[in-house]
C-alpha cells in the first residue's frame, strides 16, 4: 500500500497537502493545471523534497531514498528515452543502470519487447520509432524494472486519441495489478482505465474515490474544471 | 567524478599559483624597474591599445556590411573569420611578411613605381599583425551585436520613414556603444600577452613588449631575478586588463547563429552598396591574401623539407596529443563538478579553470623554470612543461564549450537517468560521454590546434637540438632561410587544421543525435 502521511509540498507560493492511502490498481489524478498533479508525482518519485510528512510503502518510509532506489518507476511527460541508445538498451537500463546484462536479462528484454508489440525492433534508436512505439519502449522498461509503484505523468499526452486509448489499454493489461498513479487532464482517460481517482483542488489532494461516481456527480471544484 | 572535479580545480589552481609564488619569491630579491623595463611597459600598453582600437574601428563597417547583405560565399566567409583562432601565429606572420615584408608584394609594387619601401618591423608591424589576428574576432562580436537588434525594430524604423542616419542614431549607435568597449577590452587583453608577434616583428629598445623582455632576460642575460620582476609586471598588467574586461565584456561564444541577414529597407542606395562591397572585399583580401601566399609560397619546397623539420613536426604532434589528453582529463571532471555544485562553489571552480586567460604562458613558464632549475635541468623537462602549460591555456576554451554542454545534457536527460539509478560511472558511460561526443571533439580539436601552433613557453625551455614546429619555423626565419620557413609553415598550417578537423570530425561521426 502506498500511503501519503500528512504530506505537505511547498514550492515558492505553491502549496499542496495530501493525507491519503492508495490501493493497488490504477488511480487517476485529476485537477486543473497548476494544481500540482505533476509535483505530487515528483515528490513520490523523489525529485521534489516535501516540506513535511512521510511517504510510506508497505509501512516503510521511502522519503529519504534517492529516486533510483525507491520502489517506484516513473514515465515522464517527455524525455523517457535516451536518444543515443537503441530500444533494447533503453529497456535494459531498467534491469541494470550500468547495462551489465546477463543472458537471462537479454531473454527477458526480448520477451517484454514482444509483449508490448515491438518484436524485432530492439535495434532501433528512438528517432527511428514512431511516437506510439517510443511510448511502448518506455512502458517495456517500466515492466522489466518491476517496481510495485508506477507513476504516469501524462506520458501519452502527445499521442492522438486512438493511439492514446490503445496505450491506456496496454497499461491496464500489463500494469493493472500494481499501484499505478496516472495524471490526466481528460476525464475520459480516467473513466477508461482508472477505477479510482484523486481530485486535487485548492491545495489539497482528496482521498481516492470511485472514478465513475466522481464523474457522475462531481464536487464543485471538479465540476468547474470539467465545465459540465 | 564530480568530486574528482573539485580535486582537479585545486590541482589547476596549484599549477598556476605555485609557479606564481616562485616568481614572487624570486622577484623579491630582484632590483626595481629600470628605464628599459618602463619602455617595455609603455610599448606593451601602446601596441595593445592601438591594436584593439584599430581592430574594432576597422571591424565596424565590415560587420555592418555582413549584417545587411546577402551574397554568395557569405556563410563561408563568416566561418573563415573564426579560423585565425586556430591559426598558428607564426604561419600568419610568414604570410604577412610575404605581403608586407622587405621583399613582399607591397614593397615590390612600390619599387616598381619608383617609391621608397616600407618596413614591417617595429610598432606598426606588431599592430598590423595583431589587427590581422583580432579584427576577425571583432567582426564576429560586432556582427552578433547587429543581429541581436530585433528585426521588428528595423521594420518599425522603416515604417516611420527613418533613413540610414536616423537608424544609425536610434538603433545602431546605442548597440555599438554597448558592444565596442567589451570587444576592445578582450582584444587589448589578447594583445598584452601575445608573444610570437613581438618576437618576430618587434624587438630592439623601441619595440619590446614585457612578454618579450621576460624571454630576453632568460635567453640572453640569464637574469632570473629580472625575469621574475618582469613576470610580476606582466601579471599585474594582465590581471588589471582581465578584471576590466570581465566588467565590460561578454566573452565571445563559438556558437553559430551568425548566418541570419537583417532585413533592411534603408540601404538600397548605390553609395551604401559600394561601401559595403568595398568593406567586405578589403577585409577578405587583407585576411586571405597572406594565407594564400603561405600556401602558394610553401608548396614548392614541401617535398624538400629536412629531417629537423620532420623531427620538430613529430615533437609538436606528440605535444598536441598530450595537451589534448590533459585538457580532457581536466576539463571533463571540472565541467561535471560545476554542474553538480551550482552556486558559488561551481562558479569558483569555473573561474579557476579560466585563470589561464589572465596568467600568460611566459609568466607560468618563468615560475616553472624557477621551480625546476635548482633540482633538474629545465631543458630536459621542456616537453612535459610545454604540454602542461599548453593544457592550462587550452582549458578555458574547453570549459567554455563543455560547461554549457553538460548543463544541456543534464537538463534534458538527467531526471530520467536519476530515476533509473544511473550514478557515477554508469551515468558517465551511458549518458554523458555519448551525448558529449561533439563538444568533446570540438574542444579537443581546439586544444590540439592551439597547442600545435603555440610558440611561447617552449622558447624558454628548448635547447638548440629540440624544437617544436613553430619554433623550428622561427629558427629558419631567423636564419633567413625564408623559402624553407615558408614550407615548414605550410606544413604547420596543414597539421594544425588536420588535427582540428580529425578531432572535430571524430566527435561528429556516429555522434548521438
Amino acid at each position: 500500500m502506498l500511503q501519503l502521511d500528512a504530506l505537505e509540498i511547498a514550492q515558492g507560493g505553491f502549496r499542496l497537502a495530501a493525507d491519503l492511502t492508495v490501493a493497488p490498481g490504477i488511480t487517476a489524478i485529476i485537477g486543473p493545471s497548476g494544481a500540482g498533479k505533476s509535483t505530487l508525482l515528483a515528490a513520490i518519485g523523489g525529485f521534489v523534497a516535501p516540506r513535511s510528512g512521510r511517504i510510506l510503502w508497505d509501512g516503510r518510509d521511502i522519503g529519504e531514498l534517492p529516486p533510483g532506489k525507491r520502489p517506484v518507476s516513473t514515465l515522464f511527460q517527455d524525455q523517457n528515452l535516451f536518444p543515443h541508445l537503441d530500444a533494447f538498451r533503453n529497456v535494459g537500463l531498467g534491469l541494470s543502470p550500468s547495462l551489465k546484462l546477463t543472458a537471462k536479462d537479454l531473454e527477458r528484454i526480448r520477451a517484454v519487447l514482444a509483449r508490448v508489440g515491438l518484436e524485432g525492433m530492439g535495434g532501433r534508436k528512438p528517432a527511428e520509432l514512431s511516437g506510439g512505439q517510443q511510448s511502448r519502449v518506455a512502458l517495456a522498461r517500466a515492466l522489466v524494472r518491476d517496481r510495485p509503484v508506477v507513476l504516469l505523468d501524462e506520458p501519452f499526452a502527445a499521442l492522438g486519441p486512438a493511439l492514446r486509448a490503445e496505450m491506456l489499454d496496454l497499461v491496464a493489461r500489463t500494469l493493472g495489478g500494481r499501484t499505478v498513479l496516472m495524471v490526466t487532464h481528460d476525464p475520459a482517460d480516467a473513466a477508461r482505465i482508472a477505477g479510482q481517482a484523486i481530485v486535487l483542488e485548492e491545495g489539497r489532494a482528496a482521498p481516492p474515490a470511485e472514478t465513475r461516481a466522481l464523474l457522475a456527480d462531481p464536487p464543485p471544484g471538479l465540476r468547474a474544471y470539467l465545465g459540465s | 567524478m564530480a568530486r574528482a572535479g573539485a580535486g582537479i580545480a585545486a590541482l589547476v589552481a596549484a599549477q598556476i599559483l605555485v609557479p606564481l609564488g616562485a616568481v614572487l619569491v624570486r622577484a623579491g630579491g630582484g632590483s626595481g624597474l629600470g628605464p628599459a623595463d618602463w619602455a617595455a611597459i609603455r610599448f606593451t600598453v601602446l601596441q595593445a591599445g592601438l591594436s584593439a582600437a584599430l581592430s574594432v574601428a576597422l571591424a565596424v563597417p565590415v560587420a555592418r556590411a555582413l549584417a545587411r547583405r546577402r551574397f554568395f560565399g557569405r556563410g563561408l566567409l563568416i566561418t573563415l573569420l573564426g579560423a585565425p583562432f586556430i591559426l598558428p601565429s607564426i604561419v600568419a606572420i610568414i604570410g604577412l611578411l610575404a605581403v608586407f615584408g622587405r621583399s613582399g608584394l607591397l614593397n615590390r609594387g612600390l619599387e616598381a613605381l619608383g617609391l621608397p619601401g616600407l618596413t614591417i618591423y617595429g610598432l606598426h608591424g606588431v599592430v598590423l599583425a595583431h589587427v590581422f589576428f583580432n579584427m576577425p574576432l571583432a567582426i564576429r562580436l560586432i556582427l552578433q551585436g547587429w543581429l541581436a537588434i530585433p528585426a521588428e525594430r528595423f521594420r518599425l524604423a522603416a515604417a516611420l520613414g527613418m533613413g540610414p542616419r536616423e537608424i544609425g542614431r536610434w538603433l545602431e549607435r546605442p548597440m555599438l556603444r554597448e558592444v565596442l568597449p567589451g570587444a576592445a577590452m578582450v582584444i587589448f587583453l589578447i594583445c598584452l600577452t601575445s608573444f610570437a608577434v613581438a618576437l618576430t616583428l618587434g624587438g630592439g629598445p623601441r619595440a619590446t613588449t614585457v612578454e618579450l623582455a621576460i624571454y630576453q632576460a632568460f635567453r640572453f642575460d640569464f637574469d632570473l631575478g629580472r625575469a621574475a620582476v618582469l613576470a610580476i609586471v606582466q601579471l599585474a598588467l594582465t590581471g588589471l586588463a582581465a578584471a576590466a574586461a570581465l566588467g565590460v565584456a561578454r566573452m565571445p561564444g563559438f556558437g553559430g547563429g551568425l548566418d541570419r541577414v537583417v532585413e533592411r529597407w534603408d540601404v538600397g542606395g548605390r553609395a551604401a552598396r559600394v561601401a559595403d562591397a568595398l568593406s567586405i572585399g578589403a577585409a577578405a583580401l587583407f585576411l586571405l591574401l597572406p594565407l594564400a601566399l603561405v600556401a602558394g609560397g610553401g608548396l614548392a619546397g614541401m617535398t624538400a623539407l629536412g629531417a629537423s623539420v620532420a623531427r620538430a613536426a613529430a615533437v609538436s604532434l606528440s605535444l598536441a596529443l598530450a595537451s589534448v589528453a590533459l585538457v580532457v582529463a581536466l576539463a571533463l571532471p571540472l565541467a561535471l563538478a560545476v554542474q553538480t555544485w551550482p552556486g558559488k562553489a561551481g562558479r569558483a571552480m569555473e573561474a579557476i579553470g579560466h585563470a589561464g586567460i589572465a596568467a600568460s604562458p611566459l609568466v607560468i613558464g618563468t615560475g616553472l623554470f624557477l621551480l625546476v632549475f635548482p633540482v633538474a635541468d629545465p631543458q630536459r623537462l621542456a616537453m612535459p612543461v610545454t604540454a602542461l602549460v599548453n593544457a592550462l591555456m587550452g582549458l578555458p576554451f574547453a570549459l567554455r564549450v563543455l560547461v554549457p554542454a553538460v548543463a544541456g545534457v543534464e537538463s534534458a536527460h538527467g531526471r530520467l537517468a536519476t530515476a533509473l539509478g544511473m550514478t557515477g560511472w554508469a551515468r558517465l558511460r551511458w549518458l554523458l560521454l555519448p551525448r558529449l561526443r561533439r563538444p568533446l571533439g570540438f574542444a579537443a580539436g581546439l586544444t590540439a590546434a592551439l597547442s600545435m601552433g603555440d610558440l611561447g613557453v617552449i622558447a624558454l625551455f628548448a635547447d638548440g637540438d629540440t624544437a617544436t614546429l613553430p619554433l623550428q619555423v622561427y629558427r629558419l626565419m631567423a636564419g633567413y632561410r625564408m623559402a624553407e620557413a615558408a614550407s615548414a609553415a605550410l606544413l604547420l598550417l596543414l597539421l594544425s587544421l588536420a588535427l582540428f578537423w580529425a578531432f572535430d570530425r571524430g566527435g561528429r561521426t556516429d555522434a548521438a543525435t
